[in-house]
């Protein structure tokens, strides 16, 4: 395995029992996705483009097969492990954003640093320092129902990066967002590849976002395919 | 380990601050939980008060004596050579005058509920000189004291505030017989307020007890005291009598209450039952309404301890704060409350409701346990939340 690969999936498959059907959407698939990477995942509706996301996140286990991160199995660790994997490791952004419409900007980004030993001081300024990243230091107080769907996909980046995580997931992060936001919040992820240093997995339906990532992998019928960008 | 509690805290703050999307269904949780809480707070400060009144009313400087085999006062007889020869017993205090002995009779007379406006039972008690003047925290609030030989009488304090027409100078007839309410007299708020009072003679002749009485008072003395009492009784087969302490007599009577406080956890845990089919459909449904900002902590890499604490929580705090309304409410319509009922001898006993901590106490673990029942079941599937949920296409 190179040193540089950070994920690497071996002969994963994966089903689900519907009534009494059971359902196949992966059959021996693999891949690799190297550190410092951006990939962007397309494919039709219910290819198991979400489902694909989730084994990377450790929020769904294949049925068959491996899924190593950075030289851990992660398809074999107990739920809790993997909760505190994914603490340590992932930032998710969700397609609806999912903020705590309860809490405030600066209170949805400090909830990963709750998980941390980071005394209240560093947290402070850690949120400060990615809110500031995403343009919306001023915004610190403001509680997400006083928010565009631009700044609560911001805050979710913030989000997304304050614990510093080596990897990125992103579910349609720009399918509830119009022409320039999205192309906004894209940049965003594309400076945080390039700048930053952070792995992105993205999956998406928009051709157009697909461009911002260094590489798009075609998911049909439980494979990649090779395709050709009809722009 | 802080961070554990760092998120416990945050996931039970961020569900208190969602409780305003199921406002109404969380103040239906608190109400039902209130009202529980009320219910038994109010059986309880029932049996709490009968049972301090009973308490408070005996001393254990006092022995009372009744007929072997009677449980009160009403069952039992006592003849006048009995009473002779018992005066002659060690044990018994005296004074300049004599043994401190005084036979007394205690007969039913029927007084107008003020509250109900029906019929209810009072004692007429009948005394001498000394049983009078053994009784020393009864003192006169108004009027005079009977005449010995007059049908005039003294009422109790609880019978002149539960019962109508026994103020002074007022003229009641028991039977064929006419009385006259000449005084008012309190003993510190124990049992004696809910009799009457009258002289043992004009008792007598007018009930036609000739010379027998129900029971028997003596003040103890300091050597032998109840001891000496029980020694003479055994000794001399004409006294087919018991002794015990006035207080322990009290106490056993006041106990015959404590039904009631049996009574009134059985009627809460069955409204507890109600309660909490409410509660926990109150909890499953928060739990539904937040399964996707539960999913997202998950995600975020929250546990789901934490998500299991934080609905427990939420069901603790609706339930306890429905047992603070609850214990709020009896305090304010029922501490102090006066009421009466039956007494172990068929007689109207006047009492307060009496709150006090232990009973607050009761009523938290009541409300404690329909919070983490009911909010354990619901606080499980919290915890099993798919994280996938998270990822669902629906806003
Ligand atoms: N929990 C589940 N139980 C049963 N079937 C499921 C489950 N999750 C996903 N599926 C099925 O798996 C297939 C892939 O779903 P997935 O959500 O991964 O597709 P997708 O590529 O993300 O689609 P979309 O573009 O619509 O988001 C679908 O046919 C879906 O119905
Ligand atoms: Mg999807």
């Amino acid at each position: 395995m190179s040193e540089d690969v950070l994920f690497q999936l071996k002969h994963v498959s994966k089903g689900f029992v519907k009534g009494k059907e059971k359902i196949s959407i992966f059959d021996d698939l693999n891949m690799s996705i190297e550190r410092g990477d951006f990939v962007a995942i397309m494919g039709p509706s219910g290819s198991g483009k979400t489902t694909l996301l989730n084994m990377l996140g450790g929020v769904d286990q294949p049925t068959g097969g491996e899924i190593w991160f950075d030289g851990t199995r992660i398809d074999s660790l107990s739920e809790s492990a993997l909760t505190r994997w994914r603490a340590e490791n992932i930032g998710f952004i969700f397609q609806f954003y999912n903020l705590m419409p309860m809490l405030n900007a600066q209170r949805n980004v400090e909830l990963p640093l709750l998980l941390t030993k980071l005394s209240k001081a560093q947290r402070r300024k850690n949120v400060e320092t990615a809110l500031a990243l995403v343009g919306l230091s001023d915004r610190a107080k403001h509680m997400s129902s006083e928010m565009s769907g631009g700044q609560q996909q911001r805050v979710a980046i913030a989000r997304a990066i304050v614990s510093d995580p080596k990897l990125i997931l992103c579910d349609e992060p720009t399918g509830d967002l119009d022409r320039g936001t999205a192309d906004e919040i894209l940049e965003m992820l594309q400076l945080l590849n390039r700048d930053h240093g952070k792995t992105i997995v993205m999956v998406t339906h928009d051709p157009a976002a697909a461009k911002y990532a260094k590489r798009t992998l075609h998911l049909d019928k439980g494979q990649f395919v090779q395709r050709e960008i009809v722009a | 380990m802080g961070s554990l509690i760092a998120q416990i805290l945050s996931v039970t703050l961020m569900n208190l601050g969602s409780l305003r999307r199921r406002l109404w269904m969380s103040l239906a949780m608190v109400l039902a939980s209130a009202v529980v809480v009320a219910i038994l707070l109010a059986f309880l400060a029932m049996a709490k008060g009968f049972e301090e009144t009973m308490r408070g009313a005996g001393s254990s400087q006092i022995a009372i004596l009744m007929r072997e085999g009677s449980s009160s006062e009403l069952s039992s007889a006592i003849l006048q050579d009995q009473v002779n020869l018992l005066s002659e017993s060690a044990g018994i205090a005296r004074s300049a005058n004599g043994p401190l002995i005084s036979p007394e009779l205690y007969v039913i007379v029927d007084g107008i509920k003020k509250s109900t406006g029906t019929e209810a039972n009072i004692p007429l008690r009948g005394l001498n000189k000394t049983g009078m003047a053994m009784r020393t925290s009864m003192r006169l609030v108004r009027g005079r004291m009977f005449t010995p030989g007059t049908n005039e009488m003294i009422v109790g304090e609880g019978v002149l505030r539960e019962f109508s027409g026994f103020e002074i100078g007022k003229e009641v007839r028991f039977g064929k017989n006419l009385w006259t309410v000449v005084g008012v007299f309190s003993t510190g708020g124990n049992i004696f307020e809910s009799e009457l009072w009258a002289d043992i003679k004009i008792i007598q002749s007018h009930y036609n007890r000739g010379s027998s009485y129900q029971s028997i008072r003596l003040q103890l003395d300091n050597d032998g005291g109840l001891g000496s009492i029980k020694e003479t009784i055994a000794r001399e087969p004409r006294l087919n009598l018991e002794a015990q302490s006035e207080r322990e007599y009290f106490a056993s009577q006041g106990k015959q209450l404590q039904y009631i406080a049996t009574f009134g956890w059985v009627i809460s845990a069955v409204m507890a039952l109600g309660a909490l089919a409410g509660a926990l459909n109150t909890m499953y449904t928060s739990v539904a309404d937040r399964a996707k900002e539960i999913a997202t902590l998950r995600a975020l890499g929250f546990s789901n301890f934490s998500a299991f604490c934080g609905t427990i929580a939420e069901a603790m705090v609706l339930a306890v704060a429905g047992g603070l309304l609850g214990s709020l409410a009896a305090y304010l319509f029922f501490d102090g409350l006066n009421t009466s009922t039956l007494g172990g001898s068929f007689t109207q006993v006047v009492f307060r409701f009496e709150m006090s901590p232990d009973l607050f106490l009761q009523g938290a673990i009541l409300a404690l346990a329909i919070g983490f029942i009911s909010g354990f079941f619901p606080a499980w599937r919290a915890a099993r939340m798919p994280v996938i949920v998270a990822f669902r296409h629906a806003a």
